[in-house]
């Protein structure tokens, strides 16, 4: 039996999706650099080859920049978007929940949350680290 | 790396300055300007056989634009890589004149973003591990980068303010420029917040209109009516496209596009005497300053203070009003293209830079994803 290609079957997005779906939040790691890698890809960066494998991370990360997204009032209310640094290394664009928009600081410590955004798919989200 | 270095020189500039155009389309906009360009080079139509396009509402570009403009160009690119893409049409305009590939290149582009979606909206489709979160692109990358900034360096919403002055204070001097009303830096500090710490006064206009620039060998450059200028050096350099994955938020690919052009042209940052960055959000200025080596690194904020970059300043920067003041139709980055190419030829008016022989033109595309800088200059700089 020769190894299956690592170019076969469904790919790292589809397989990100159905890991946080199973409640999993997982991210690659080059197996050579010992590197973690966000988006979900084929090849590692760090050797242009297939070296990636899925490990589940703790889910702790620091909050790297924040925005408040503002709206009109007809359109809804004010929310929070912010780039996530994971522990592990490497960022993440997404939101922190259980705080006011405003109150969301650089330099937050905050914990991953699989959520499930408007169309029902799995999200990662982020409260603050001491409310986890 | 310098086989390019005044090889080539803009013989043609040209612009719709209907900023404001119901009822037209992008594409008789950009053939007004294009129009414009040809006349101010004394070339007709049919000798365009190189054409360099990109728009926001085509998806074949450059076929759109030479079907309407009823041209059968030889040489073909559309590189789209946001407002940066017609500063960086130099380069491969250059190289396809350089090999003979076209004797005319025609970098063109036009726009009716104001009078069509009348927003500062993306075309660009919704990447799939940011859009759950509903970044309001191109902003939500802006104040990222913004707010980083603020927090690293202590720059403040008032350095943001005085790039927005500095802007409108050029565009009071420039009779084409869409938003003159005087301002303040208390008014532009009052304005309605967009992402924080971006308030509306810190995003670029939203317009309509069109530029052309025409460009030929510099062997046959001083057979055309007006100063040729000069294309000295240009790079192209990139290192991301969401701004979830851009390295360090404080610090843009210009820092490598910017010391390639400066060696390609051979000269350093003290020798330019006007400057165009693209300012699409005022961050963007102060980063462009610190990242081509105008300030340190940080600085930027503080480097802006108190009128350094407005007229009468120490440095001429966004001489036309720039994306915040002058226009801003979607994508910019051939305005600032053509503000240079008038200063170097000294036909600025009021707001003529005294004895400008080199000027620096930087692009800027995506979530400050793709990063142009070009150096031209008059023929004194050869």
């Amino acid at each position: 039996m020769s190894e299956p290609s690592p170019f076969a079957g469904p790919g790292p997005d589809a397989e990100y999706r159905r890991l946080l779906a199973e409640g999993r939040f997982c991210i690659q790691r080059c197996r050579e650099s010992g590197r973690y890698v966000f988006q979900p890809r084929v090849l590692s960066p760090f050797t242009g080859e297939p070296t990636l494998d899925w490990v589940e991370v703790s889910g702790r990360g620091t909050v790297y920049s924040t925005t408040v997204i503002r709206r009109r009032p007809e359109q809804g209310s004010d929310y929070n978007l912010v780039l996530v640094d994971l522990d592990e290394g490497c960022r993440l664009m997404s939101r922190v929940e259980k705080l006011q928009p405003s109150e969301v600081r650089i330099g937050l410590k905050v914990k991953a949350r699989i959520a499930r955004d408007k169309d029902d798919a799995p999200i990662v989200v982020f409260d603050p680290a001491e409310s986890a | 790396m310098s086989g390019i270095r005044g090889t080539s020189a803009v013989v043609g500039v040209g612009l719709s300055t209907r900023w404001e155009a119901p009822g037209r389309t992008a594409l008789e906009l950009l053939a007004e300007a294009v129009h414009a360009a040809l006349a101010d080079a004394g070339l007709r139509l049919d000798q365009v056989d190189g054409l360099l396009t990109g728009t926001a509402v085509h998806f074949m570009p450059t076929l759109s634009v030479a079907e309407y403009l009823g041209i059968r160009p030889r040489f073909l690119d559309g590189t789209m890589i946001g407002g940066s893409s017609f500063v960086e049409h130099l380069i491969p305009a250059s190289l396809a004149l350089n090999a003979g590939l076209c004797d005319v290149a025609l970098i063109c582009y036009g726009s009716n973003q104001r009078t069509a979606s009348g927003r500062l909206v993306s075309g660009s489709e919704p990447q799939p591990y940011e859009a759950p979160y509903g970044p309001r692109n191109p902003i939500t990358g802006y104040a990222l980068a913004a707010a980083r900034h603020m927090h690293q360096y202590g720059t403040m919403r008032r350095h943001l303010a005085e790039v927005a002055l500095a802007a409108r204070s050029w565009a009071r001097l420039n009779p084409e420029a869409f938003a003159r009303e005087p301002t303040t830096i208390e008014e532009i500090l009052a304005a309605r917040m967009v992402n924080d710490p971006l308030s509306v006064r810190d995003c670029c206009l939203v317009t309509d209109g069109a530029g052309a620039v025409v460009m030929v060998r510099s062997d046959r450059a001083t057979d055309f009516p007006k100063p040729p200028a000069y294309l000295l050096g240009a790079a192209a350099a990139t290192w991301h496209r969401q701004i979830s994955a851009m390295p360090d938020l404080t610090v843009t690919a210009a820092s490598e596009s910017g010391p390639r052009a400066f060696a390609m042209a051979e000269v350093v940052p003290s020798d330019i005497d006007v400057l165009q960055l693209y300012d699409a959000f005022t961050i963007n200025t102060i980063l462009f300053l610190e990242d081509l080596g105008f300030c340190p690194k940080g600085e930027g904020g503080r480097f802006v203070e108190g009128g350094t970059i407005a007229p009468g300043g120490r440095l001429a920067v966004n001489t036309n009003g720039g994306g915040l003041s002058c226009c801003h139709p979607g994508m910019y980055g051939l305005f600032p293209l053509i503000e240079s190419v008038r200063q170097l030829r000294g036909e600025a008016g009021e707001r003529q830079v005294v004895e400008t022989e080199l000027a620096l033109v930087h692009g800027n595309g995506g979530q400050l994803s793709s990063q142009v800088t070009a150096i031209l200059g008059t023929a004194a700089t050869l």
